[in-house]
């Protein structure tokens, strides 16, 4: 699977009311430790389908920023069932992505 | 078995991968996050004799893949120990254990925490330890840098022009950073000083919202509210894992001198976790060049 790009107006759709677990990126174009966290990201979700990856950026997206209190990045959030169950900041390993998205 | 382990995979470390890998050695670089190391998160190197502007991020992925490319191998997992036996040396990291001829240890440097009660709990919830990454968020809120160098003095002036207000908390008088920041930072209306102060408690609800900061000569304690608290009080060598197999000086940085060699033979080091007098990318870089090479010698004469 590919990492899907949210903003407003998919939000509901894509995480929400996801039927499966979905790992949100927040990002932005000019935070380095962001694009070494996507190249990773991008990885995992080729090989791991059974989740959902997406991608929201925080510039162009302020209010999804500001409704799960980011303010500091790259911050990983998984949400099941439509709610944060956990959350990561800062550049982290590849085993470290995986492990925030076990159960 | 490898003829030389690398540990971090920063400028140093790749660096000296490049060069062991030319001169045909096997080489297998450690490393506990990502390739790149800290100059990720600086959006536009000016000072690296390559070109005029290019990201952190980008260069590190362009000497990434040049080190790849010559053949070296990457690990990403955390070294937590380091042994030396007869010559040998085995690294330990959280999954495996490796063994070499030799290692260069180029591990780098960490934030230095204010080590304060819940401070890595609030980090990312209005705690941060970079300006220039997280300044945005705070876009006319008020902050508070703490520290008193460069960065410290650096960030302050980059967050006077995004926040409505920002307080300098600093523990002594006078600054050890440049003082032409110093007096740019005093010309801005947005900005107090806080001197002979420590931050000494966070106060949060589901996020930062105030710290009590306490003068360290009366003793006098002031609340402060506030949006966000960038911490820059310097940063630590990562090399505590090595402390009982080579010397470290009293900041804990590995104690060699321009030729990278530590004290124990075969044990080389590279970058901001040894003591020298710059920390630059092109002094990390030519550190990994020194380096690999005193281990490449060393190797060519077992």
């Amino acid at each position: 699977m590919k990492i899907i790009e949210v903003n407003q107006g998919n939000f509901e759709s894509e995480v929400l009311k996801s039927d499966i677990p979905v790992l949100a990126d927040f990002n932005a174009e000019w935070c380095g430790p962001c694009k070494a966290l996507r190249t990773m990201l991008q990885e995992l979700a080729e090989t791991n389908p059974e989740y959902k990856i997406v991608s929201i950026n925080i510039d162009e997206e302020d209010e999804l920023a500001e409704d799960y209190d980011v303010s500091s990045i790259p911050c990983l959030v998984v949400f099941r069932g439509g709610a944060e169950v956990k959350r990561s900041v800062g550049l982290i390993s590849r085993d470290a992505i995986t492990e925030l998205m076990e159960d | 078995m490898h003829d030389i382990i690398i540990v971090g995979a920063g400028p140093a470390g790749m660096t000296a991968t490049i060069y062991a890998r030319r001169a045909s050695k096997s080489v297998l670089v450690l490393e506990a996050v990502n390739y790149g190391g800290q100059i990720l998160n600086t959006p536009d190197i000016e000072n690296y004799p390559l070109e005029a502007h290019i990201s952190g991020y980008d260069f590190s992925t362009k000497v990434y893949e040049q080190a790849k490319g010559l053949g070296a191998e990457f690990v990403f997992e955390k070294v937590t120990e380091l042994r030396e036996e007869n010559g040998l040396k085995t690294v330990v990291t959280t999954k495996n254990t490796y063994s070499a001829k030799a290692v260069i240890l180029a591990t780098g440097s960490e934030n230095r925490k204010l080590g304060i009660e819940d401070e890595d709990k609030l980090t990312g919830k209005g705690i941060s330890y970079c300006a220039t990454c997280d300044g945005n968020f705070y876009r006319n809120k008020t902050v508070a840098v703490v520290g008193g160098g460069n960065t410290a003095l650096e960030d302050a002036l980059y967050l006077s022009d995004i926040a409505k207000q920002v307080y300098l908390i600093h523990r002594r008088d006078s600054f050890r950073g440049e003082e032409t920041t110093v007096t740019r930072l005093k010309e801005k209306t947005n900005v107090e000083f806080i001197y002979h102060s420590n931050v000494t408690k966070l106060i949060a609800e589901k996020r930062l919202k105030a710290i009590e900061v306490t003068n360290n000569q009366d003793g006098s304690v002031r609340t402060i509210e506030l949006n966000g608290l960038f911490i820059a009080v310097g940063r630590v060598p990562e090399n505590q894992n090595f402390a009982q197999l080579i010397k470290l000086d009293d900041a804990g940085y590995i104690v060699a001198g321009e030729d990278c060699h530590t004290s124990a033979e075969g044990i080389f080091t590279a970058g901001d976790n040894r003591t020298k007098m710059l920390r630059q990318l092109v002094t990390a870089a030519a550190d990994g060049a020194m380096a690999a090479t005193e281990a490449i010698k060393y190797l060519n004469n077992l």
